[in-house]
């Protein structure tokens, strides 16, 4: 399976590494040439310099015959950008998007995106923690 | 109407200047607190400090009594975000965004921005027509119609020489508006001839602009 992965942070490092030691083909794809120090020294997937809202770049990175691709930088925005030029233009079957600011994860999954809401899902898991499971799961601090 | 802008760069502190001077109620957006002050000292309390891309900002923008949205600030993904909020969550009719990579232009009305500005694309435009004897010129699009119309001059070479417009096996979805023969411009009708020399000004779709190209003045795209 061909997966582009935008943002080389410590979540897309490590999506990366475990896909290419599973077998996948990996591009990731980062603006900062430094941030691809995060992934092993023997990483065997593919690494390109350039902003994942740029078609061109995806394109370097292979989203043509991608399977997946994962928008895993630190701006939302880009990230919801990046899902839906991999969605709409190059109509990738499987795209995830990582979406901080919950108003902003629940607009865009009402609007067809798989996303990924860091800030409510480790509320959820704290307050359960705290107060109880399954008292707080889904509802905002 | 009540403006929102979000963005305030040099083309947010124009239009706020020039939107306010026709009379409009003008409300800037800006995410960084100095800007907003020489916005609030210079037009009054008309900026707002906050991320126009969080809808609770737009909220408190007032954005759902809105007539337009116009994101302009130097990042497509915030300027695609802040569009897609206003519609999506505060059903504004019109929204506007400036694209700073003039490809995205067609993405941005795909995922649903009514108008889209290019200031690269605006310059590109220029710089073309003001080539002369550039042998094919898009010289407008009619968005809502998805519809250009360009000009192209028929090359000595080309197979439409010397052949008259009903003759002609042109692409679909484009018809020659005009004839443009030496100092006199012409409406044709079947029986025009087309000679080497002539601007033709054609209304076309924009996938048959290369086709067209081609037809008419094949040599100069090789």
């Amino acid at each position: 399976m061909k997966v582009v992965i935008m943002g080389c942070g410590r979540v897309g490092a490590r999506v990366a590494s475990n896909l290419v030691n599973n077998g996948h083909d990996v591009s990731v794809v980062d603006t900062d040439s430094r941030a691809f120090r995060r992934l092993p020294h023997d990483f065997r997937g593919d690494t390109i310099i350039g902003t994942g809202i740029d078609e061109d770049v995806l394109r370097s990175a292979g989203i043509e015959d991608a399977t997946a691709f994962v928008a895993v930088t630190n701006g939302d925005n880009r990230n919801i950008m990046a899902a839906q030029v991999a969605k709409t233009i190059f109509r990738v079957p499987e795209v995830i998007c990582r979406i901080y600011d919950p108003v902003r994860e629940d607009m865009y999954r009402r609007l067809g995106l798989f996303t990924v809401c860091p800030t409510t899902t480790i509320s959820a898991m704290i307050l359960d923690h705290v107060i109880g499971a399954g008292s707080t799961l889904g509802s905002e601090t | 109407m009540y403006v929102i802008l979000v963005g305030g760069g040099k083309v947010g502190y124009y239009l706020t200047k020039q939107l306010l001077e026709e009379g409009h109620e003008v409300l800037l957006i800006e995410r960084n607190a100095a800007k907003v002050e020489n916005f609030v000292e210079r037009f009054g309390a008309v900026a707002l400090a906050g991320d126009g891309a969080e809808a609770a900002t737009l909220a408190s923008a007032g954005a759902a009594r809105a007539d337009v949205v116009i994101a302009v600030t130097g990042d497509d993904e915030d300027n695609l975000v802040v569009c897609q909020t206003a519609r999506q969550k505060f059903h504004v009719q019109k929204t506007i965004a400036r694209v700073n990579n003039p490809k995205n232009e067609q993405l941005f009305r795909l995922l649903g921005v009514d108008v889209t500005v290019s200031q690269t694309n605006f310059i590109l435009n220029l710089i073309e027509q003001s080539i002369p004897d550039r042998p094919f010129l898009h010289l407008m699009s009619l968005r809502h119609a998805d519809l250009a119309i360009v000009e192209a001059r028929v090359s000595g070479t080309s197979v439409v020489a010397h052949k008259t417009i009903g003759e002609i096996d042109l692409p679909m979805d484009c018809v020659i508006a005009a004839i443009s023969r030496g100092t006199h411009v012409f409406v044709p009708s079947g029986t025009t001839q087309l000679e080497p020399g002539d601007d033709v000004i054609a209304v076309t779709h924009p996938r048959e602009e290369d086709e067209l190209r081609r037809l008419l003045c094949e040599e100069c795209y090789p």
